[in-house]
């Protein structure tokens, strides 16, 4: 489903991605590990075309990304979810409004079908009630659910979520974990950028660890227990960055 | 020494990237205007905030243009009993340079800059790669609205500030220079001809693009960090006023030779 190979990334002279390379499967969750900024966000953008790798390939049911132009990019986009790590969320624009908006431009749908669909999806996330409301108005935790939720309403069939639980309490943490699940259960394929272990080990069939620009251990999360010595332990256990 | 040359090599570098930028986003603006909805609301909204709002302060700056210049003229043509002829300068300085282009520098100021800032906060607050992730496109939604708005309005205010201007020219002859406001009003009339209005209307267009696509170009060019938003927002207001005052130059000149 998803495929990446050789993927390489430089930001000016600085080498972020030497040679990466992993899959998914349909319906997998992977998750991408790895100390802060070793350039996981880099990936998912890439994945998703917002940003170019030098080199390498990267195929998403069957799109081949990496040499498609922009304009060539929007099926891709409506197929492939970025629940962003900081939201992203349309600031002037009312709760309502920045759910509504990916439904306006892609699907024909009557307002009362776009009203339905979007009170269906808060209530989901535990947002009933904030329609009217600026996304600056709520608290960070909601904030984050609406990133999900805006994501949600072009029934992506992958979604890719950046440490979506970073900075939540376990409350927060739980309603997201919970719904990655949901949706995994659904079938949707998905890679979960995270540090939260507790979360990644709840919802991932298998974990990448990165450093220093490759990956340099790839386990299933149920042999993790009995491979300790995994470079993904240790970056688990906190013995390195 | 050589540090200096470091610094001239890179403001070059900059305006080369400028130029380039600018033929970039023009030239998709133009592809994404010609095919592809126009998002009705989204430009109503900018002109109401461009317009609209913006008129108060053209208001101001016509009138006291107009003011002082027929105070100007006046004083200045006493002496040689040239004061008849205040009505006629006044009219056609306003039509022709003052209107356009003092009305496009203050919405350079007030729109070119809110505009800078607004795109640069957005994509320092990643919402520029929302709307690209989401499958649409930031021209579509963000630019082509605001330069259209622009192009929209400016003229529709440099029409506004044209009469306020000549009102003030009017109101100052008649209670300064003592001329008769009847007599004001009749020699701008018979003496303004519809090309000196078209002349200044014309650059008008111009000038919309010279504030909206530098803006936009600056505020979709910030990359992290709200010092890069400020520092968009000075570049954009320093770009726009050179290009119209340097492209006045220019344009005067063009439709100088048109009308001819
Ligand atoms: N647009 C960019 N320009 C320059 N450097 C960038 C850019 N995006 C990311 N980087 C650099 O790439 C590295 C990886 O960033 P990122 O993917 O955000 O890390 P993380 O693993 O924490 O998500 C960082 O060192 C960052 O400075
Ligand atoms: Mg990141």
């Amino acid at each position: 489903m998803i495929n990446i190979k050789n993927f390489r990334k430089t930001f000016g002279s600085k080498l972020v991605h030497k040679d990466v390379s992993f899959y998914v499967r349909e319906g997998e969750c992977l998750g991408l590990v790895g100390g802060s900024g070793v350039g996981k966000s880099v990936i998912l953008r890439s994945l998703i075309g917002l940003e170019k790798p030098d080199s390498g390939e990267i195929e998403i049911d069957g799109i081949q990304v990496h040499n498609l132009t922009e304009e060539e990019m929007v099926p891709l986009r409506q197929k492939v979810a970025y629940v962003f790590q900081g939201g992203a969320l349309f600031d002037s624009m009312t709760v309502f409004e920045n759910m509504a908006y990916p439904l306006r431009e892609h699907f024909k749908l009557s307002d009362d079908e776009i009203q339905k669909k979007i009170t269906d999806t808060l209530d989901e996330l535990g947002l009933a009630g904030n329609e009217q409301n600026l996304p600056s108005q709520l608290s960070g935790g909601m904030q984050k659910r609406l990133g999900l939720a805006r994501a949600l309403m072009m029934n992506p069939k992958v979604i890719l979520y950046d440490e979506p639980t970073a900075g939540l309490d376990p409350y927060n943490t739980k309603k997201i974990q919970d719904h990655i699940l949901k949706l995994k259960k659904k079938g949707v394929t998905s890679i979960l950028v995270t540090h939260d272990m507790p979360t990644a080990l709840a919802v991932c069939d298998k974990m990448v660890y990165l450093l220093n620009g490759v990956v340099t251990s790839s386990v299933l999360t149920k042999d993790l227990y009995s491979n300790p010595n995994a470079e993904i332990m240790k970056f688990i256990e906190g013995d390195v960055a | 020494m050589s540090t200096y040359i470091l610094g001239q090599w890179k403001k070059t570098y900059a305006l080369f990237l400028f130029a380039g930028g600018i033929v970039n986003l023009s030239g998709q603006i133009i592809k994404e205007t010609v095919r592809g909805k126009i998002y009705w609301k989204l430009l109503t909204e900018q002109i109401v905030i461009m317009g609209w709002k913006s008129l108060p302060l053209v208001i101001i700056t016509a009138l006291s243009t107009g003011m002082v210049m027929s105070l100007q003229y006046g004083l200045g043509l006493e002496k040689f009993g040239g004061k008849l002829y205040v009505p006629k300068l006044v009219a056609i300085t306003i039509l022709r340079e003052m209107g356009p282009v003092f009305t496009a520098l203050m919405i350079a100021a007030r729109v070119g800059a809110g505009i800078a800032s607004e795109i640069g906060s957005m994509t320092v607050t990643q919402q520029i790669d929302a709307i690209r992730a989401l499958g649409t496109s930031p021209i579509k939604v963000i630019v082509i609205p605001r330069v259209l708005a622009c192009l929209i309005a400016l003229p529709l205010l440099v029409a506004v500030a044209n009469l306020v201007g000549n009102a003030g020219g009017l109101y100052v002859g008649a209670a300064e220079l003592k001329l008769d406001a009847h007599f004001y009003y009749q020699k701008v009339v018979t003496t303004v001809d519809f090309n000196d209005y078209l002349s200044g209307i014309f650059k008008t267009y111009f000038f919309a693009l010279f504030i909206t696509i530098p803006a936009c170009y600056y505020g979709l060019s910030v990359k992290s960090g709200t010092k890069e938003v400020g520092q968009a927002t000075t570049r954009a207001v320093v770009m726009s006023s050179i290009l119209i005052l340097v492209g006045d130059y220019f344009l005067s000149k063009l439709f100088w030779v048109l009308e001819r």
